[in-house]
Formats: structure tokens, sequence, C-alpha cells
């Protein structure tokens, strides 16, 4: 076991995958000698050279579109989009072509590629170095959807990831990238895809949550626990295909939900996650299915004051559980 | 076929031999019967759309035939039918993608005719945003070139297509990187409505290849072997490690754009009357016929297996079963999701019944 940021754990997996694995490359903006500009892929360009480390030009859709081909010329293409809030431009190579290859082809082409982003706010990161993408891609049938919260867990999804059959978005909050530390272990486990976790136990109030909110939900958890509030927290990991049961078996036992996400509050990952709640678990509610989440404001500000008021943070969650557990 | 490994004056100047000719006149044949099997259908209340490859037949079978099957890979469009037979799908298959049955090979009914694709023969799946599979081939190239397989990879589109980034993005990207890449623009001189000279600044799709610091060639897509002959020149150049070639062959539309298009709207009379002087497929004939190579004999016999041929596709294709609702959710992923939940009516209730009536695609 060592220590490790959440970056140096994304880093020594791909480092290890590329190793294990020849089919698989890296490409992306200055991934190659600068190593990316969070330095994801630091050192992969040394090791590995220019054919399976590429740095390609501006066009993200050309780097998802040549990914989608050369995965099914035999390849595992892991395509790094520099930040997710510029992933737009391959929008349609997403949605149109990687997500729907292999229904419509029935089966006959299958796209084993990763898209990896770093995604998320509150770093003075303004409207396009700060967005929460997930939920036009959460919407997308045929496309997996992997938002890590801790090294161990971004290093078992993100080698589940790359192993996979299937295109994964593999979004990394980018607050997290030195800010979080834990044990990773030097073995080669996986995490599988589709898993939720428990990081919390408690009885009262099921709080759900992915990312950087995985971590404030723990935060809020611990503050009103000193006012007697039990509060489990369940950190999704996988957001689609989402785990059903270990939400629903967490909303059954505390009977109160609150769903805490990031992103814009309308339309958000979350409210799927609340409706699935309130058809799947209705008998069980003693309150109403309820959501913390970002402001519904085209992008997150710039200015300090701003950014604070747009981030949801442990004490806004907090504030959500207190309300919810009220009821 | 009966010449053997016959050789005339014309097999050889483009160093094939006469089955060889006879093999590529009896495909564009073969897609025209297809193609006109499929008008008929559709008119007969059949199948509900058509998009036809009718006028494109000569330039795809020149242009595929120096890749090698299996080996090779396409990434075709709509139009593609020639092409797709040339690179080793029947009139079965592609007669099984009009009817959209649960056996068709390209998607197993779930996409609408015209989009083909076959793993098997290194066919690309394609979809109906135009371009997207410009970048799906590039990439087949880039790994090619990572995995040293020595393959080539070839994409088509029209002129109009060619105008979307993609195209601009993987041609950037296959030139720089030298990619085993051919784009072929077929161009019939509009998109649906819209004539060239409002889609491109420039006289030739081609011209633009200098952009790329590639070489851009234009070649008469009603000439099968001048077609054959620059396909040739970009598979050795790729194959070499010379980099990708963008080929514009100048063809013609010869039906609507599609089942669900009016063309005589804007399209006048005149245009349309004089396109039949510059199809391919008689003038292959005639230019096989004058080189002795078609004889009448074997073109009595290609006539009546085509036919054949076609008759039985579309019998077959006709008996097939339609897919069950049961299949509707498979292949998804690679693996069945539990979570991913089937609607409320279920997997086992009828289908909605259809009209059959176009949307003007
Ligand atoms: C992105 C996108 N926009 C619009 C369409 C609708 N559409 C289908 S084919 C077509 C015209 C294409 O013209 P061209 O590329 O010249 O090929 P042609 O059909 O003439 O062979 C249009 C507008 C589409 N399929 N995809």
């Amino acid at each position: 076991m060592a220590l490790k940021t959440f970056i140096e754990a994304i880093r020594e997996t791909l480092a290890d995958e590329m190793r294990r694995d020849p089919t698989v490359i890296v490409l992306g903006e200055d991934v190659g000698k600068k190593g990316g500009v969070f330095l994801a892929t630091d050192g992969l360009w040394a090791e590995f050279g220019d054919d399976r480390v590429i740095d390609t030009p501006l066009t993200e859709s050309m780097i998802v579109g040549t990914s989608i081909g050369a995965s099914m010329n035999g390849l595992r293409p892991v395509a790094e989009i520099q930040f997710a809030d510029f992933i737009f431009p391959a929008f349609n190579q997403i949605l149109s072509e990687a997500a729907r290859m292999r229904y419509r082809s029935n089966n006959g082409f299958g796209v084993p590629m990763t898209i990896r982003a770093p995604y998320g706010g509150g770093v003075h990161g303004a409207l396009y170095h700060s967005q929460s993408v997930e939920a036009f891609f959460t919407h997308i049938p045929g496309l997996k959807i992997v938002i890590p919260s801790t090294p161990y867990d971004a290093r078992g999804l993100l080698r589940s990831s790359i192993r996979d059959d299937d295109p994964v978005l593999f979004f990394e909050h980018k607050k997290m990238y030195r800010s979080v530390r834990g044990d990773v272990p030097d073995t080669d486990y996986t995490i599988p895809l589709g898993r939720a976790a428990v990081t919390r136990a408690g009885s009262r109030v099921t709080v759900i949550a992915y990312g950087l909110m995985a971590h404030y939900a723990l935060e809020a958890a611990d503050v009103v626990m000193d006012e007697g509030i039990s509060v489990e927290v369940v950190d999704l990991r996988t957001l689609r295909p989402i785990d059903k049961e270990t939400v629903l078996n967490s909303v059954r036992k505390t009977g109160k939900c609150l769903v805490v996400y990031e992103d814009n509050r309308f339309g958000g990952y979350g409210a799927e996650v609340a409706a699935i709640v309130a058809e799947e678990a209705f008998d069980y509610l003693d309150g109403p299915v309820t959501r913390i989440a970002g402001p519904d404001v085209p992008g997150v500000p710039y200015n300090h004051v701003l950014e604070d008021w747009f981030m949801v943070n442990p004490e806004k969650i907090a504030d959500g559980i207190r309300k919810l557990a009220a009821y | 076929m009966t010449t053997g490994s016959a050789q005339s004056d014309l097999a050889a100047s483009v160093g094939l031999t006469d089955a060889d000719l006879i093999a590529m006149y009896r495909t564009v044949a073969l897609a025209r019967a297809v193609d006109e099997r499929m008008w008929i259908l559709n008119r007969a209340g059949r199948i509900p759309f058509v998009i036809s490859g009718q006028g494109h037949e000569g330039a795809q079978v020149g242009l595929a035939w120096p890749l090698e099957r299996k080996k090779d890979w396409i990434a075709p469009f709509y139009r593609s039918i020639a092409t797709c037979l040339a690179f080793g799908m029947s009139a079965q298959d592609i007669l099984m993608a009009q009817y959209a049955k649960a056996a068709d090979p390209s998607s197993g009914g779930r996409q609408m005719p015209g989009h083909y694709g076959n793993a098997e023969n290194h066919l690309v799946s394609l979809s109906s945003p135009v371009a997207t599979q410009m970048l799906h081939a590039v990439g087949i190239a880039l790994a090619a070139r990572i995995r040293k397989t020595g393959q080539v990879a070839m994409t088509s589109m029209g002129e109009g297509s060619s105008n979307q980034g993609d195209v601009h993005e993987g041609l950037n990207f296959a030139a720089i990187h030298r990619l085993p890449f051919i784009l072929v623009v077929e161009n019939n001189g509009s998109a649906i409505s819209v004539p060239a000279s409002q889609e491109l600044a420039t006289e030739h799709v081609a011209d633009r290849a200098s952009g790329y610091g590639i070489p851009g060639v234009v070649v008469d897509g009603s000439d099968v072997l001048a077609c054959y002959a620059a396909g040739r020149e970009a598979v050795e150049r790729a194959r070499r490690g010379d980099g990708p070639t963008l080929i514009e062959a100048k063809v013609i539309r010869l039906t609507a754009h599609s089942s669900d298009d009016q063309q005589t709207k804007y399209r006048p009379e005149q245009e349309l009357a004089g396109l039949k002087a510059m199809d391919a497929l008689p003038q292959f004939r005639s230019q096989l016929a004058e080189a002795g190579v078609l004889t009448e004999a074997v073109e009595v016999r290609l006539n009546a297996e085509i036919k054949a041929e076609v008759h039985a596709a579309t019998e077959y294709a006709e008996a097939q079963p339609d897919p069950e609702p049961s299949t509707a959710m498979q292949w998804v992923y690679a693996e069945e999701w539990p979570s991913e939940t089937p609607p409320p009516w279920g997997l086992t209730g009828p289908g909605t019944s259809h009209d059959g009536s176009g949307g003007g695609h």
C-alpha cells in the first residue's frame, strides 16, 4: 500500500495498462512530451514513444472519431479531452457513432475505447474550465460513464474501463487531482463498472453523490452526525449503467433520499436518480426525494464570490440533509 | 469465367486479366440490377425507403477493386451498393438490408436501408450523419500503421458531405502521419437539391488536397478503368507509406436523392435527359465488347445469372422473419445490464404497425 494522489493513481494506471497490453494507446492534445496540461500522462511518451502516445492537433472530433476507427481495427485507445468543457466538438462522434456502433450493427462492431476528461468547478476555471458534462452523456444508451472519487477507485475503475469492450467516458474532477490522497495497493486489482459503494453507513438519510460531491457528502454527514442525524452515503462511481440495487437498498433502509450533484440542477444526472428512487422505492419513502445541485445559470462564474455562490459544498449539503431529516 | 487468364490489350493496359474485367463488369451490372429492384419493391409498397447508387457504380467498382478483400477496410456511404458488392457483400445481403430483416447482416433490421456494414468483409457500419465515417477510416489507417498490418483504409462520400468539419480534421491528421488512407469523393454535382456551385468555392473537391499537402486526383467516374488506375495508384502509395490521397470521381445521380425526394422540382428535365450519356454501365459494356472481352455469349450468360441472383435474393429476403421485439434491447452493450430497464410493455408485445410512408430523408 502506498499513499497516492488522485492523479498519480491515474497516471500509474495508464502506464500499467500500456505495459500490460500493447494495443493500448494514448492520444490527445499535449499528452506527449508535456505529459498533459494536468500531467496525467507524464512520462508515458518517454516510455512508450510516438506511436503509442500521440500529440494530436486541436481537433476533438478527430480525437474521438479516429479512436473509434482504431478500436475497430485492433487497438484500445485512451483518448484525453483536455477539459470536459471542450468535448462538445466531439459530441456527434460520441453520440451518433461510438454509442451506437454495437447496437446499429447488431453486435457486428464494438468500440473498446476510453475517453478521459477532467471536469468540475471550484478551481477558478469560470464558465469554460469548470463544467460538469456528465448528464449529456449519461442520457445516451451505449455509453458507460465513470466518475471515481478516490485514488483507489480511480485505479480500479480506469483498469476496468480500458479493458471494457464498450466506450467508456471517464471523468476526473480536476480539483481532486492533487488534493485527494488515498491508499492504493500495487496489485492488479480492478473494480467492476456498474457498482456503487456505500462509503458511510447510516440510518436516517441516504445521500447519493459522485466525484468531488462524494467527499463533500461525507463531510456533511460528519457535521450532521454531531446533531444526531445518521447519514448513509452512496458513492455511485459508475453513473451508467447505474447500480440501482445499492441505491434502492439504502433508500429502503433510511426512507429518505438526497441526491447531490455539482452540475446545473435542471435535468442533471441526479434528476434521473431521483426519478428511479421515486418510482422504485416509493413505498419506503418518508419524505420527498430532494436534490442539492448547482444553480441553473449557464456556467460557473469566475469571481470567487460568485464561484462560491455556485458551488455545492458540505454546508449546503448539510443544510439539505437537515431539512430532509426534519420531515 | 470462360475467359480464364486470357489478357486482351485492354486488360494488359491496366495490368488486369480479361476475367478481372468481366468480374468488374458483372459487379457494376449486378449493382444496377439490385438497385432497380429496390425501386420496384418501393413502388410496390414492399419496402418503405430507397436510397440509390445508380450512376455511381462504375466509379465505386473501379476504386474498390485495387483493395484487398478481408484485409483492407472501407467505410462506405449510403450510395455504396456497388462498393459493398465489390468488397464481399452479396445481392442477398443488400436486399436483406432493404427489407430490414432479422438476419440482415448490416444491422439486423435496426437501420434504414442504405446503412450498410459488415465486420467480416471489413466494411464499417455507417450512420446517417454524413461524413462521420471519415474519421473511422482514418482511425483504422492509424491502427494499421501502429500495428504494422500493411492495411489500407478507404472511405467514400458525396461532394456535399465533403464540406463537413470531420473531413478537414481527418485529412489533416492522416496527412500529418502519412497514414495509409484514401478519401473518395463521389461528386454527382448536387447534395439533395443544392448544386455543387453552392457547396464549393473551388471547381473540384480535389483542389483542396494541396491544402493538406497530399495529392488530389480528379477522375471521370464513368470510366471504370480510369477509376481503377487512380485507385491502384493511391493504394500503392498508401502501402509504400507515402500517405493519403484524395480522389474525386465525377459521377452522376441517375435517380432522385431518395424515394422521398421529387427531383423534378429542382433539376431541369434537360439535365436529367443528358445524364444517361454519362452512365458508366453502357460505356463499360461497349468498351469491353469492342475489346473482345465481353462477347455476346458471355453477356447473355451474365444477364441471366444476375437476373436469377436478384430474383433469388428478393425471394429469400421477402420470406425471412422480421426481428423479434425480444431482441430489441440486445447489444446496447457487449453484455446485458440489469439496470437498463425494459419499457413497461415489456419485450414480447407486438411491434407497432407501420404504414410504410417515408419521412423526407
Ligand atoms: C449531418 C447531416 N446533415 C444533413 C443530412 C441530410 N442529408 C442526407 S444526404 C444529404 C446530401 C448529401 O449530398 P452529397 O454529400 O453531395 O452526396 P449525394 O447524396 O449527392 O451522393 C443531406 C443533406 C445528413 N444525413 N447528415
